[in-house]
């Protein structure tokens, strides 16, 4: 265990806001644990994985870090029954890596394999299978969580059930997860059977939703936000394959060399962009077989591919709007298409009704949107502001592990166990979500 | 074949669980030693998950050199056709601090070179009785001039450096390889407290070469990354009235 005195910037992966951490412990065992927690000031330190939330929920600003992405350890993987117990800074590559040539995939994933089984819980992540499968959180059949007050706590759906109920979707407040145990799914190849299908307005998109629900694992839509009156996008749905095939996660990809300058992306050259991506998708519209890394985690390919929206970094806008307010998901795509700032990375998904685990977890029975803003100061804070009041009038919510500026009052309005969830903070934890969510300084 | 059967000495430094990684993909035998029981168990779980045929744990403090003959011992019993060893393990302390306290200088020399002289001893003797193996040892580029701000771990890395120069002559009649490997500044637990580490390679990167040279038997001295050989060839070769005026 060691400390690395730090004054450089931190980014999350959104690169706004940045944050000056003044400490960074590294975790390299389990048993160092203790120790760090025990040195440190109260609410001075924030578990950190591999910085692939958006915006300030793996940031704490002006004070420390505990790295846990050298806790990487498998400690045990059935095979017969799918169960993988392993260290909370194992990433999902690692275990896809492991888990896939024998068998078994992991019960939900995002659309990054770079992000820790930590990170996966903290925010009880959700994929294009939410219909079926809910969320991470409700695939963990046991997580260990330390804690400065109360020592190393054993948490299931059995056992300590609230402290389990905090620390999914618990923003890695209520101590270090310094464990898990996951239950994988079976597959019998790594392909999987995919099928492109364009669309041409919402009415179509939810069409396609209610056919494709009951027969496909997995759905998502890519959406044009930037074309004309109607949402033009196209619709993916795909079931793990039977054929054969091979992944080769290893192979290096490009890699974004620096950030670009901000003016490489501007509204042509993303206009351009959209109506290149969906000309290209409608002419490979139809059924194909893809390697599971390209269905799941296109953008992986290209390495930090965040450094392509500049300095100033980007926001991203995530919200679930219910599924009985369509009016209100309509008015939300024109005000974006109007203030015309949309980005080439819409994504739309229909959520099922899957209830997870998690205090403060994100999904809900609705509509969400995801789409990626370049920071263009107080203009796109304002765009912003404008579709917080749409999401809040319809009693949708946004994503923490995407934010980085919800208003105090819209967290608390759409995450109401608040409350209840404080009394499970760690003493020694904290954030800049957090703080910035709860109106502290 | 890639597979080996290896033993690691300092098996939970930061670079040899990288290295064993790699091993484990290869589906090797692995054979760990290191202080701790409670984090040789962690790993070993981890490395037989990612594919390693077989993972056997040996819990001692290498330091304690009457401890060494147990080691060979134990390593001959679990397997007897071993055929490489990695030496892996090195402590850093504070360059202000040893010159400050013998005692911590001392300790300093003992740990990386001094044991570490020991423990090669024995295993050369078995390898060179044996006619076959390799011997892969890790010492650093501090070990390559005497530096002001850190010439105790300098010279101990130094003088194993050339101890195990010194055996891999020795050894070649026996056909036994022997590998230095001169890793640059790396991030990992032994750095950790260092601020400023832009320039310093990940402990992947280093235990890729490290595996790749394993495999092939070569280079006999391997600088990682590769830049470092030509960095210290020039540092090598600046005169000591100027060097001795550096303040890095």
């Amino acid at each position: 265990m060691s400390v690395t005195p730090s004054s450089i910037e931190h980014f999350s992966w959104g690169r706004y806001p940045r944050a000056n951490h003044a400490s960074i412990h590294w975790a390299n065992w389990t048993d160092e644990l203790p120790q760090i927690l025990a040195d440190a000031p109260s609410a001075s330190l924030l578990p950190y994985g591999l910085g692939r939330s958006y915006g300030d929920s793996c940031l704490n600003n002006g004070r420390g870090v505990v790295e846990c992405s050298r806790l990487n350890r498998i400690l045990g993987f059935d095979t017969e029954q799918g169960i993988l117990h392993c260290e909370s800074g194992v990433s999902l590559s690692d275990i896809l890596d492991v888990c896939v040539p024998k068998g078994w995939f992991l019960p939900v994933t995002p659309g990054t394999r770079f992000v820790t089984v930590g990170g996966a819980i903290a925010n009880d992540v959700h994929g294009k299978n939410h219909h079926r499968a809910g969320t991470f959180g409700c695939h963990v059949r046991r997580l260990g969580l330390l804690r400065s007050d109360r020592g190393f706590l054993e948490c299931s759906p059995d056992m300590n059930r609230d402290w389990f109920s905090a620390t999914i979707g618990g923003l890695g407040l209520t101590g270090v997860i310094t464990s898990a145990e996951i239950q994988l799914r079976p597959i019998q190849g790594p392909m999987i059977d995919h099928e492109s299908i364009p669309f041409h307005s919402l009415d179509q998109f939810l069409a396609l939703c209610r056919e494709s629900d009951a027969q496909f694992e997995y759905t998502v839509a890519w959406i044009d936000a930037l074309s004309g009156r109607d949402a033009r996008g196209i619709f993916f749905r795909g079931n793990h394959s039977a054929r054969p095939g091979t992944v080769n996660l290893n192979a290096a990809g490009p890699r974004v060399p620096f950030a670009f300058p901000t003016w490489v992306l501007n509204q042509l050259a993303l206009k351009l962009f959209n109506h290149a991506y969906y000309q290209w998708n409608w002419l490979r519209k139809g059924k194909s077989a893809l390697p599971y890394d390209s269905f799941f985690y296109p953008l992986d390919a290209i390495r930090e591919w965040n450094l392509i929206y500049g300095d100033r970094g980007f926001l991203q806008y995530q919200c679930v709007i219910p599924n009985t307010d369509v009016p209100a998901f309509e008015e939300l795509l024109r005000r974006i298409r109007q203030a015309g700032m949309g980005s080439f990375l819409g994504v739309m998904k229909q959520f099922g009704t899957i209830e997870s685990p998690g205090m403060l977890s994100f999904p809900r029975p609705g509509l969400t949107l995801a789409l990626d803003f370049p920071m263009q100061g107080d203009r796109t804070l304002r765009l912003m502001s404008d579709l917080d009041l749409l999401v809040q009038q319809s009693g949708g919510a946004l994503y923490p592990a995407k934010d980085a500026r919800m208003p105090p009052a819209m967290f608390k309005m759409s995450f109401p166990r608040w409350r209840d969830f404080q009394f499970f903070i760690d003493p020694k934890l904290s954030s800049s979500f957090w703080r910035r969510v709860i109106e502290e300084s | 074949m890639n597979a080996r059967k290896i033993l690691v000495l300092g098996a939970t430094s930061s670079i040899a669980q990288e290295v064993e990684r790699l091993l484990a993909t290869d589906r090797s035998e692995l054979l760990l030693v290191a202080r701790s029981e409670e984090r040789l168990a962690a790993l070993a779980a981890d490395l037989l998950a990612r594919g390693a045929r077989s993972v056997q744990t040996f819990a001692a403090d290498l330091e304690d050199i009457r401890r060494h003959n147990d080691i060979l011992a134990w390593a001959q019993n679990r397997c007897p056709d071993l055929d490489t060893i990695l030496l892996a393990y090195g402590t850093m302390f504070d360059q202000k601090d040893c010159e400050g306290s013998v005692e911590l200088a001392v300790r300093q020399l003992y740990n990386n070179f001094v044991s570490a002289a020991a423990l090669l001893t024995i295993f050369a003797n078995h390898f060179e009785q044996k006619r076959e193996g390799c011997i892969a040892v890790i010492t650093s580029v501090a070990g390559e001039r005497g530096r002001r701000s850190n010439y105790v771990y300098g010279s101990a890395k130094g003088g194993l450096s050339l101890f195990v120069q010194g055996l891999r002559s020795r050894l070649y009649p026996s056909g036994v390889r022997v590998i230095t490997i001169k890793p640059g500044p790396v991030k990992t637990r032994m750095t950790d407290h260092m601020s400023n580490r832009r320039i310093f390679a990940d402990a992947a990167q280093v235990a890729g070469d490290i595996h790749r040279a394993l495999k092939r038997g070569k280079p006999e001295i391997l600088y990682t990354p590769w830049q470092w050989r030509y960095i210290m060839l020039v540092i090598r070769m600046i005169p000591e009235r100027f060097f001795k005026r550096l303040a890095f």
